[in-house]
């Protein structure tokens, strides 16, 4: 006798993954710079996750909270960035890598970009997601490079970006006119504005347990990258000079009329013998 | 021998200054003035977790220590005090002696609340005629079968208004003084129990004191804390733990002063120069942080030998009793160092010197810690 079977397929939705590159960098823009080598002093100034980086890392996590997503946050940097990274864990994200090797070391954007891109080439994933800048460089470079060595779509200067639960992201970019909506298909490439949204703090239970998590931390080895495209090697860029601006003193103020006020600059021209 | 904090206490004082700085701050000088209870402020702390610091995760809490509950409770005080009694006593006076005493069902059924902030936390046990003296006790629990019918009023009760469950003590026998009290647990709502008199306070405007009446209420022996009659121990041991938070308040009061103290002195010019640069206001400066950061060693020992499970009642005692005074004296040169403009609303120190008064009071007097310290020496 036969026997028939009817096999009912539910499709089992995959869950997203979300890979968010995070940079630690000098909690100040009074950064001193040392005159003689031209290099940051970064000495005494506290160090922090970036914030367009730590925006595009709330963005994941509200993607999580609202449609379940797995989470992984990369950083390329020397040992204490692994702060930033358990910042991550104590924020709620599932997996963290952290990039270090001398191979590494003095990269410029193009040789950080084709480092991350060299360990991102071993991750899955269907959104990646960087700040649009550093505040320590403020030159809005990697994110778009690592999009262009994978060759994959990619918007920056992102405000917001929704889910629609299979493969399409609704974005809304800012352009100096207004905003641009775009639909854009997984896997993608998103650089985010830190008035995207307000990142959450970290939580306390996570913050017990974020030492107990595991960083993993791959080398050159770990990557899959030219080894002429990293480090000081791989970097184009040279910096002609670097200098602190001097302070101004504090500015005088006058409310008065204009006639008046043309005989106070003046006099004060007079006074620093710019006029005679 | 290690003064340093651990990773895990170095990533929390990041997040909790981060935290009072962004959250709390704006909010301080708006709940003294109203005497309003910062109930946003609450809801905001409990979805980090910073309303069950010290309860074990398998309770619903962060699992974290008492050395990282007293940085948050110093760190909330260095901006907003009423903020920082509000976890204090939500955290020390009431989850605690729950944890510490209450039986499995009583900890499945009340730490999970208060953990997750969902509920607020207040001890009772002053009364009009036992504040220092707490064996005066005159709120009684009359046995009734399988119940407790409990009578009588309770003052000063931090959080009272806005709390979900109570930690109470009442006499269970009279004839016995200290040996006839015991420890009850008591929910918001039930009948014959109503929130009286509202406390206008000197400072702490905002942490809702009132007064808590009990009218011929029913209470199942389940709602009993630890033992019969073992009621005084509890409370006794429940203030060791709490006067580690009523410390880390006075701390945070103290160090939040000198933070305004010294970005006012460079700012502010007398005989052509900015104050700071007089050696007096160094000299006071000076002073200042060193006894701060005396207090702060004194409340982290106090914290780490109460994590480490050994003996910490007299450190305890020490570490409230020099804080606190610490607190006094510290915002007292503050208001100085400020001039005419610390004696006015629109700087913070004013409310600070008020705020740091109660500190030398409650949860024991400086005198009561005298006692503890000195009858320890002379055993």
């Amino acid at each position: 006798m036969d026997t028939t079977c009817r096999v009912l397929t539910i499709p089992i939705k995959k869950e997203m993954k979300i890979v968010v590159c995070i940079k630690q960098v000098p909690d100040t823009t009074e950064i001193k710079i040392d005159p003689k080598t031209g290099t940051l002093i970064r000495d005494g100034v506290p160090s922090i996750m970036n914030p367009d980086d730590k925006s595009g890392l709330e963005m994941a996590l509200q993607l999580k909270d609202e449609q379940g997503a797995h989470v992984t946050v990369i950083t390329m940097g020397p040992p204490q960035a692994d702060l930033i990274l358990r910042e991550a864990f104590a924020m709620g994200v599932d997996r963290a890598i952290h990039l270090t090797d001398r191979k590494f070391a003095g990269a410029d954007t193009l040789a950080t970009s084709h480092a991350l891109a060299g360990a991102l080439r071993k991750i899955e994933f269907d959104l990646l997601i960087t700040g649009r800048q550093a505040i320590d460089g403020d030159t809005a470079q990697v994110g778009p490079q690592i999009a262009e060595h994978l060759d994959l779509p990619q918007v920056s200067y992102l405000e917001d970006l929704k889910f629609d639960g299979d493969k399409t992201f609704t974005m809304k970019r800012h352009i100096e006119e207004g905003y641009q909506m775009l639909e854009v298909e997984a896997p993608c490439v998103v650089t985010v504005l830190s008035s995207a949204n307000t990142p959450r703090y970290m939580n306390v239970g996570g913050i017990v347990d974020a030492y107990q998590k595991e960083v993993e931390v791959w080398g050159f080895n770990e990557i899959e990258v030219d080894e002429k495209n990293l480090g000081l090697k791989g970097s184009p860029t040279s910096v002609h000079k670097a200098f602190a601006r001097g302070l101004k003193p504090a500015g005088e103020l006058y409310e008065v009329e204009t006639d008046e006020a043309v005989g106070i600059i003046i006099k004060k021209l007079k006074e620093k013998f710019i006029l005679n | 021998m290690d003064f340093s904090l651990t990773k895990e206490q170095v990533l929390f004082q990041q997040m909790i200054k981060d935290f009072a700085e962004r959250e709390v701050k704006p909010l301080a000088a708006e709940v003294d003035e109203q005497e309003r209870f910062p109930i946003e402020t609450v809801e905001k702390m409990a979805k980090i977790g910073i309303m069950g610091i010290p309860i074990p995760k398998q309770y619903g809490g962060a699992g974290g220590n008492n050395v990282m509950y007293s940085m948050a409770v110093e760190e909330l005080s260095a901006v907003c005090a009423t903020t920082g009694v509000i976890v204090s006593a939500h955290t020390s006076l009431c989850a605690a002696p729950i944890m510490e005493n209450g039986t499995e069902e009583q900890k499945q059924k009340y730490l999970p609340k208060l953990a997750s902030g969902e509920w607020i936390g207040a001890f009772g046990l002053t009364e009009p005629n036992a504040g220092t003296d707490a064996a005066g006790q005159q709120t009684t629990a009359i046995e009734d079968g399988d119940n407790y019918i409990i009578n009588g009023s309770k003052i000063f009760i931090t959080n009272a208004e806005y709390a979900h469950v109570y930690v109470i003590f009442a006499m269970t026998d009279k004839s016995k003084g200290t040996r006839g009290i015991s420890a009850f647990i008591i929910e918001k709502g039930t009948p014959g129990f109503s929130i009286g008199k509202k406390e206008k306070k000197m400072g702490i405007r905002g942490s809702a004191t009132c007064e808590l009446i009990f009218e011929n209420v029913v209470l199942p022996k389940e709602n009993l804390l630890g033992k019969l009659n073992k009621g005084f121990g509890i409370a006794m041991k429940t203030l060791d733990g709490g006067r580690i938070g009523i410390a880390a308040q006075a701390l945070g009061i103290a160090q939040g002063a000198i933070n305004e103290t010294v970005r006012y002195v460079k700012e502010r010019k007398q005989f052509g120069r900015p104050i700071s640069g007089f050696q007096n206001t160094q000299f006071q400066l000076a002073d200042m942080n060193t006894k701060t950061e005396a207090s702060r060693m004194l409340v982290r020992k106090a914290a780490n030998k109460k994590d480490q499970k050994v003996p910490y009642s007299v450190d305890a005692a020490m570490c409230k009793l020099y804080a606190a005074e610490t607190a006094m004296e510290v915002t007292n040169k503050a208001v100085q160092l400020h001039g005419g403009y610390g004696y006015t609303r629109e700087y913070p120190v004013e409310r600070m010197m008020r705020d740091a008064k109660i500190t030398e009071i409650y949860e024991g007097t400086s005198e009561v810690q005298r006692m503890v310290i000195s009858a320890n020496m002379l055993k």
